[in-house]
């Protein structure tokens, strides 16, 4: 399947996108984004189909959209019940929005269906190699930050009894989330890209009892969605974003039972 | 000032928009002694707690913390009041006592990092238990592991704030006897948060009664005769 350029270029970036979205989301479910990081990947849409209409790369819109609602939401309120209402509110707007641009910007329907559901057809070298460096950088911010997001994302109350900067630290990981929704949606699209930065480390906290193990089986198992989906939607030409979905579900019933039966 | 304390507040005054929660206290607590920290829901213990680790600033007055010699700072290991641990909480308790380890920002432990970890466990009896889930630990377990974390940085004093509420009274006493034990082998300062009059007696020294902003201090064997008629 490596003869084909396009599937170079494709497994280099779902690899990329693994790594970062299983390592990314194990924060992501140790801190309860995982509606937010719903609503991110809605509001990428948007970004996108508004790169599009403006001749920006769907990639620099989204990255643009989600990063800067980011940082509205991290400015917003802190209360949480107050938080996912304003969140929905925010997302259904650009829902909307992402349709408009779309069809103003006179694209064919196939160019939104890449943007909602994934293409892996789409993605030049160029493309690749932006997609790597921001996962470099992603990466490193995870590391520059790691120990006190840690003890944050675990244990808010015991990090809130240190002095860390915890607001700007929330702020920071927001930032980061948009970063790694901006980089998943290349591949799996922006209406399932949550499923990267949430299933894996879902599953890999009924594996993991320390944070590294949980990083551990949180890549591994991005890692297997991606690959294996690829290559199933390579040889049965259905969409790769179906079979990472799947996949990533499939792990996560699997890892379910385990700990049911582990703890019983 | 006194000669042997390790914590000296000076006139302080904490104040909040609505209202006076400190007001000019005077206070020192000696080094290697267990004192409890008493008064109603509200009263400020908390607050007073939050002014002694820096994450509030005083209106007025100070603290002067005094670090055992060739100790730059005064490390304080903190029990916070709340903590919401539950069932599905993934992470062992070794993970989770892990988690205060600051000092270096590198993912993996150093080799005395993981020692002071180990050390940590040990102090708190938890050695063997370290591998469960904190989510599947019972409650005595759960308390011994947040205490276990305040104390993986070694602190020269250690606060508990109310951490005995949640508790039985089997899981109270075992706990107290615990930090008792802390206290008189490794000459551990210990500052008791609670309600309860009989705990403090039976395992501090010293009691702090805090109402309306002022503060009274004396041994513990004065506290029946003071309160507790009172509060019977
Ligand atoms: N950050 C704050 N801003 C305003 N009021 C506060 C703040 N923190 C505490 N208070 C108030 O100060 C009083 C003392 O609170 P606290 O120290 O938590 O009491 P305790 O721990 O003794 O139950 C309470 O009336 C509380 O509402
Ligand atoms: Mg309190």
């Amino acid at each position: 399947m490596f003869v084909f350029e396009f599937m170079r270029n494709a497994f280099l970036a779902s690899t990329f996108i693994a790594i970062t979205c299983g390592l990314v989301g194990v924060f992501v479910v140790a801190r309860n984004l995982s509606f937010l990081s719903h609503t991110l990947s809605e509001i990428g849409f948007a970004g996108a189909a508004f790169g599009v209409f403006v001749g920006l790369s769907p990639l620099n819109g989204m990255l643009l959209f989600t990063g800067a609602s980011s940082l509205i939401v991290g400015t917003l309120s802190v209360e949480k019940s107050h938080r996912e209402a304003s969140i929905s509110a925010v997302s259904s707007l650009f829902i909307g929005l992402g349709i408009l641009f779309l069809s103003l910007s006179n694209k064919n329907a196939s160019y939104a269906t890449n943007i909602l559901f994934g293409s892996i057809v789409g993605i030049s070298a160029a493309e690749v190699n932006q997609l790597i460096l921001l996962s470099g950088i992603a990466l490193i911010a995870l590391l520059a930050v790691y120990r006190i997001l840690v003890f944050d994302s675990f244990d808010g109350v015991g990090a809130a009894s240190q002095n860390i900067h915890r607001n700007l630290l929330s702020m920071f990981f927001l930032i980061l989330l948009a970063l790694s929704v901006s980089i998943g949606a290349q591949i799996v699209g922006s209406l399932l890209v949550f499923i990267l930065l949430t299933l894996p480390a879902a599953s890999a906290q009924y594996m993991g009892r320390s944070v590294p193990s949980m990083l551990a089986f949180s890549l591994g198992f991005a890692l297997i969605g991606v690959w294996l989906g690829l290559y199933l939607g390579y040889v049965t030409n259905w969409p790769v974003t179906f079979f990472i979905a799947s996949i990533e579900v499939v792990i996560y019933l699997l890892t379910l039972i385990y700990n049911r039966w582990q703890t019983n | 000032m006194h000669k042997d304390s390790i914590l000296d507040i000076e006139h302080l005054t904490v104040r909040f928009p609505d209202k006076t929660v400190l007001d000019d206290i005077n206070l020192s607590i000696q080094r290697g002694t267990m004192v409890s920290l008493i008064g109603e829901n509200g009263a400020g213990k908390t607050t007073l707690i939050r002014t002694i680790l820096h994450q509030l600033k005083p209106t007025k007055g100070k603290i002067v913390a005094h670090p055992s010699a060739g100790k730059r700072h005064l490390e304080i290991g903190y029990v916070p009041q709340f903590r919401n641990i539950d069932a599905g909480y993934p992470l062992s308790i070794k993970s989770f006592v892990g988690l205060n380890r600051l000092k270096h920002r590198w993912p993996f432990y150093f080799p005395q990092e993981h020692a002071a970890l180990i050390k940590a466990l040990k102090r708190t009896h938890l050695l063997k238990l370290q591998n469960i889930r904190l989510g599947s630990a019972s409650g005595g377990e759960k308390q011994r592991a947040y205490l276990a974390q305040a104390l993986v940085n070694d602190p020269e004093l250690l606060i508990l704030d109310e951490a005995t509420a949640s508790l039985d009274v089997k899981a109270k006493n075992e706990l107290m006897t615990l930090v008792q034990q802390l206290n008189q082998s490794d000459q551990l300062t210990v500052i008791f948060i609670t309600h309860d009059f009989e705990l403090a007696q039976k395992y501090t020294q010293r009691y702090m009664f805090l109402n309306a902003g002022k503060i009274e201090t004396g041994p513990v064997a004065d506290l029946s005769e003071k309160f507790l008629e009172a509060h019977a």
